[in-house]
C-alpha cells in the first residue's frame, strides 16, 4: 500500500471508520409519527440519515447516538434508547 | 449554486457526537455546492475530517498551516483566474485561526479583493487543543487559559468584532448566522459565494465538549444564544447593515445556566454584577442591530 | 542575446521566460529589484502573470503554495528576515511536494540588523527539504532558474528549489548575461504538468495529517526525492549545456585542484575572488585549489570526496554561523564527513558575515591559516572592537 505523496487522499475512505461503535444511546425512528419534514436528515452532524419513500432512518454503522435528531424532531418521532451490547 | 440535498462531507469523521462545526460543514457545502475548493486551517474540523488516508471531504480540499488559509486561498484564486476556471474558493476555519493567528492573512486577502469566501465556524475558543481562550471567546466564559478563580471571573475581554473589521476592508458581503437556523446558513453561504469579491460568513457553532452541555442540545444552545441577543444574525451589504434577525428577546439567564463554561457565575451564588455585565452586552447588541421585536 | 544587466534583472528575465502563472511579491532588500522588474513586465504586458502584492513574506509563500496546488507554476523571491518569516511555510511546501522555485538574494540575519550579504539565511533552512543551488555570477543565477523549474516539476522529484545568490554583490552589480529566446526556453522547459491538483472534477484532499503510523514514511519519501534529485540536476544541467552552450552537469566545480596541496571550499560569488587569488598564488608556486559547492542540497558527498581525494589541508570558507557548534560554520561538518579521511585536516573559517568585504589578500591569509592548521574560528575579526 504505497503512500500518496504530499499526504493526500481521494474521497471515500472516511467510511472505513464505523463511528456507530461510539454509541451509548441509539435513536429509534417512529415512521408513523414522522411528518417527513426532513429536519433529522438536515441536522445530523454525521449526515448519516437517509430517506426512503419520504421516511427517514439513520445509518447505524455511523450514528454516534448524539441525540440531536431526537431533540429537534418537531413530531417527537425519535426516541433515544439505551443500547445494550 | 445551493443544493440542500447534496452531501459533500462523508460519514466516518471523528467529530464529537453532536458537534456544531460538523453540522455546519455539511450546511456550508450545501450552500456552495460541488464546484468548490475548500482551504482549511488547522483546527477541530481539519483534524476530525482528515487523518491520512481517511478523508471525509468529497470536494477538493487543502490544508497548509494554522494561520495561512486566506493566503493559500488567495493563491488558489489567482491560479484559477489565470487558468480560466470557476470553482468557488472557500476558506473554512475556526475562530482561533480567524480572529487571532490568521488575521494578517485575512486582512491581506480582503484588502487585495480576491474572489474568495471566508467562512469562520465560531465555537468561541481554541477547541481542538483543549478549550483555550481566543479573540472570539465571550466575556466571562471559562476556558483553560481564562479560568475562573480567586482573581478571575473567566475571560475578561469582549468578543472581537471581526465582521465589522472585514466590512471595513470593503468586503461587499459579510454575514453572521447560526446552526440554529440551517436554511439561513445555506442561504447566506450561497449569497457569499455568488457575490464577487472577498466575502465573509461567521457561523455560530456551539461546542458541547468545550462549552459543557450534552451533544443533543447543540441546536437548542444555538437558538438560546440568538434569542437572548448574545449572538446576532445579520448581514452587512457594502458595509451597511442590511438585515438583522429580529427576536422576542429573552434574558441571558437560561443561556448562561445551560453551559458549564458559565457555571462559575452561579457558584457559590448568583454573581449579579458579572451577569449584569453580560446582560449589558446583549442589550448593546440589541440596540446596535435593532433586533428587538 | 547578450545584455548588460543588473543581477536582479537577470533573475527577472529568467522568470519572465519561465512564464509563471502566479507571482507573489513582497519587498525586502536586496531582492526587491527582482519583484519590481517583474511588476514592470506585468504592467507593460511583457509577462502574463497574476501578480500579487502580498502583505508579508509568510503570505507570499503561502499564496504560492495555494496557486501551485491549484495547478499553476509560481514564483517568489526573498532574503534574510523574509525567508525566516516564511520558514514555517518552507517546511510545509516541501512536505506537500510543491515544485516552487524561489530566488534568495542572500543576506545576513538579524540581530543585529544587517542588509548586507552572507549566507546565514538559506543555510538556516538546510533541513527544510528545499533543493539549494548557489550561483557564482549573474549568468549562473539566470540559467539556474530554467534548470530549477525543470528539476522541481519532474514527477520523480516534486521538491521546491532555492536559487541562492549573494545579495548586493550579485543582485546589484552589472554583468553581461546571455538571455535565450522564448522559443529556446520553451523547447527546454515544457509547461507545468501537476502530479496532484485541486480540481472539482477530480477531488483530492491535500495536506492531511499523519498519525505516528504514517508520518515517518512521508518524511522518508521527501528525503528519497532529494536523493534522486542529485542525478536529475546533473542530467538536466548537461542537457542545458547541450542546448545553450553552458554546461551545468556538475554539483561541484573543481578549480586547480588536481595537484593541490591546500584546498579551499566555498559557495557563491566569493569563489570568483578565490579563483583570482588562486591564480596569483599558483604563479608564486603555491599549490592551492578551490572546490566550489554549487548544489548544497542535496549535499554532493560523493563528488566532494572524489574532488578532494588526497588533499590533506582543506579550509571551508563559511559565510554562515552555527552558534554553539565546535567548528562554528555549518558547511564544514558535511565537507569533513564527505572527505572521510582521518589524515586530512578540514577546518572551518567563518568570514564575510554581514557584508564584511573579502579581498584577494584575505584569501591568501586564509590559506596561510589553513597551512598552519589554525582554523574552526572566525576569520578577519576587528580585534580593536572585541
Amino acid at each position: 500500500m504505497s503512500l500518496h505523496i504530499g499526504c493526500a487522499a481521494a474521497p471515500g475512505q472516511a467510511q472505513e471508520n464505523k463511528t456507530g461503535s461510539w454509541r451509548v444511546f441509539k435513536p429509534v425512528y417512529d415512521h408513523e409519527k414522522c411528518t417527513s419534514c426532513g429536519m433529522c436528515q438536515l441536522i445530523c452532524p454525521e449526515g448519516c440519515v437517509h430517506e426512503t419513500d419520504k421516511k427517514y432512518d439513520p445509518d447505524y454503522d455511523f450514528c454516534k447516538g448524539c441525540g440531536l435528531c431526537a431533540a429537534e424532531c418537531p413530531a417527537t418521532a425519535i426516541s433515544m434508547i439505551k443500547e445494550e451490547k | 449554486m445551493a443544493d440542500k440535498t447534496c452531501e459533500l462531507v462523508d460519514c466516518g469523521h471523528r467529530a464529537c457526537g453532536g458537534c456544531g462545526p460538523a453540522y455546519a460543514a455539511r450546511l456550508i457545502l450545501k450552500g456552495s455546492g460541488p464546484n468548490s475548493i475548500v482551504c482549511a486551517s488547522t483546527g477541530c474540523m481539519e483534524v476530525f475530517s482528515t487523518p491520512y488516508p481517511q478523508t471525509a471531504w468529497k470536494v477538493p480540499w487543502i490544508h497548509s498551516l494554522f494561520e495561512n488559509a486566506a493566503a493559500v486561498a488567495s493563491g488558489i484564486e489567482s491560479a484559477l483566474k489565470k487558468q480560466g476556471r470557476d470553482e468557488n474558493v472557500l476558506c473554512i476555519c475556526g475562530d482561533g485561526a480567524t480572529f487571532d493567528i490568521g488575521i494578517q492573512c485575512i486582512s491581506g486577502a480582503f484588502e487585495r479583493g480576491h474572489n474568495i469566501t471566508y467562512i469562520c465556524y465560531d465555537n468561541e475558543a481554541y477547541m481542538n487543543t483543549g478549550i483555550q481562550r481566543s479573540g472570539a471567546t465571550p466575556f466571562d466564559a471559562s476556558t483553560t487559559t481564562s479560568p475562573p478563580g480567586k482573581n478571575s471571573f473567566g475571560n475578561n475581554r469582549p468578543k472581537k468584532d471581526l465582521p465589522q473589521i472585514l466590512a471595513a476592508h470593503g468586503s461587499p458581503y459579510v454575514a453572521t448566522c447560526s446552526i440554529a437556523y440551517p436554511n439561513d446558513v445555506i442561504k447566506k453561504v450561497d449569497k457569499a459565494v455568488t457575490t464577487e469579491g472577498p466575502t465573509y460568513v461567521q457561523i455560530h457553532t456551539p461546542c458541547c465538549t468545550g462549552w459543557g452541555f450534552d451533544g443533543s442540545k447543540t441546536v437548542e444552545l444555538a437558538k438560546m444564544a440568538v434569542e437572548c441577543g448574545l449572538w446576532v444574525n445579520y448581514e452587512l451589504v457594502g458595509g451597511k447593515l442590511d438585515k438583522a434577525k429580529k427576536i422576542k428577546r429573552k434574558l441571558v439567564e437560561d443561556y448562561l445556566k445551560s453551559q458549564k463554561r458559565f457555571a462559575h457565575l452561579y457558584k457559590p451564588q448568583r454573581n449579579d454584577v458579572e451577569i449584569a455585565k453580560i446582560q449589558a452586552i446583549a442589550d448593546a447588541n440589541a440596540e446596535k442591530y435593532g433586533i428587538d421585536l | 542575446m547578450k545584455e548588460i544587466l543588473e543581477g536582479s534583472h537577470a533573475v527577472a528575465e529568467a522568470v519572465r521566460l519561465c512564464k509563471p502563472d502566479v507571482i507573489s511579491a513582497y519587498p525586502i532588500t536586496p531582492q526587491t529589484h527582482i519583484v519590481e522588474r517583474l511588476a514592470e513586465m506585468v504592467a507593460d504586458g511583457d509577462l502574463d502573470s497574476e501578480y500579487m502584492c502580498v502583505e508579508s513574506e509568510f503570505s507570499a509563500l503561502s499564496a504560492c503554495l495555494g496557486a501551485s496546488a491549484a495547478g499553476s507554476r509560481v514564483y517568489s523571491a526573498t532574503s534574510s528576515q523574509g525567508l525566516l518569516l516564511m520558514a514555517e511555510v518552507c517546511f510545509n511546501v516541501a512536505g506537500m511536494r510543491q515544485p516552487i522555485v524561489m530566488s534568495i538574494a542572500n543576506r545576513a540575519i538579524s540581530a543585529p540588523l544587517s542588509i548586507w550579504n552572507d549566507q546565514q539565511d538559506s543555510i538556516a533552512l538546510r533541513d527544510s527539504g528545499w533543493i539549494q543551488m548557489y550561483a557564482e555570477d549573474a549568468q549562473e543565477v539566470h540559467d539556474f532558474h530554467y534548470i530549477a523549474y525543470k528539476v522541481a516539476e519532474d514527477h520523480q522529484i516534486l521538491l521546491p528549489v532555492f536559487i541562492c545568490f549573494d545579495g548586493f554583490i550579485l543582485s546589484h552589480t552589472y554583468e553581461p548575461v546571455d538571455i535565450p529566446t522564448q522559443s529556446e526556453v520553451d523547447a527546454f522547459l515544457p509547461p507545468y504538468k501537476p502530479y496532484n491538483m485541486l480540481d472539482a472534477k477530480n477531488p483530492l484532499s491535500m495536506g492531511m495529517y499523519a498519525t505516528p503510523d504514517y508520518y515517518m514514511e512521508f518524511r522518508y519519501e521527501i528525503d528519497q526525492a532529494m536523493q534522486r534529485s542529485a542525478d536529475l540536476i546533473k542530467k538536466v544541467g548537461k542537457e542545458f549545456g547541450e542546448k545553450f552552450g553552458r554546461d551545468y552537469s556538475g554539483l561541484v566545480e573543481s578549480y586547480e585542484l588536481k595537484d593541490a596541496e591546500v584546498a579551499i571550499v566555498a559557495m557563491g560569488s566569493i569563489c570568483g575572488t578565490i579563483k583570482d587569488a588562486i591564480d596569483e598564488m599558483r604563479a608564486e608556486g603555491k599549490k592551492v585549489g578551490l572546490l566550489r559547492i554549487i548544489t548544497y542540497r542535496p549535499f554532493p558527498a560523493e563528488d566532494v570526496k572524489s574532488a578532494l581525494a588526497g588533499i590533506k589541508k582543506i579550509g571551508v570558507f563559511e559565510k554562515n554561523l552555527s552558534i554553539g557548534a565546535r567548528m562554528k560554520g555549518a558547511v564544514g561538518y558535511e565537507i569533513k564527513d564527505a572527505v572521510d579521511d582521518q589524515s586530512a585536516q578540514v577546518l572551518s573559517y567563518v568570514a564575510g558575515l554581514g557584508g564584511r568585504d573579502i579581498t584577494i589578500a584575505d584569501i591568501k591569509k586564509m590559506v596561510q591559516e589553513i597551512e598552519a592548521g589554525r582554523g574552526d574560528c572566525f576569520f578577519g575579526l576587528r580585534q580593536e572592537l572585541i
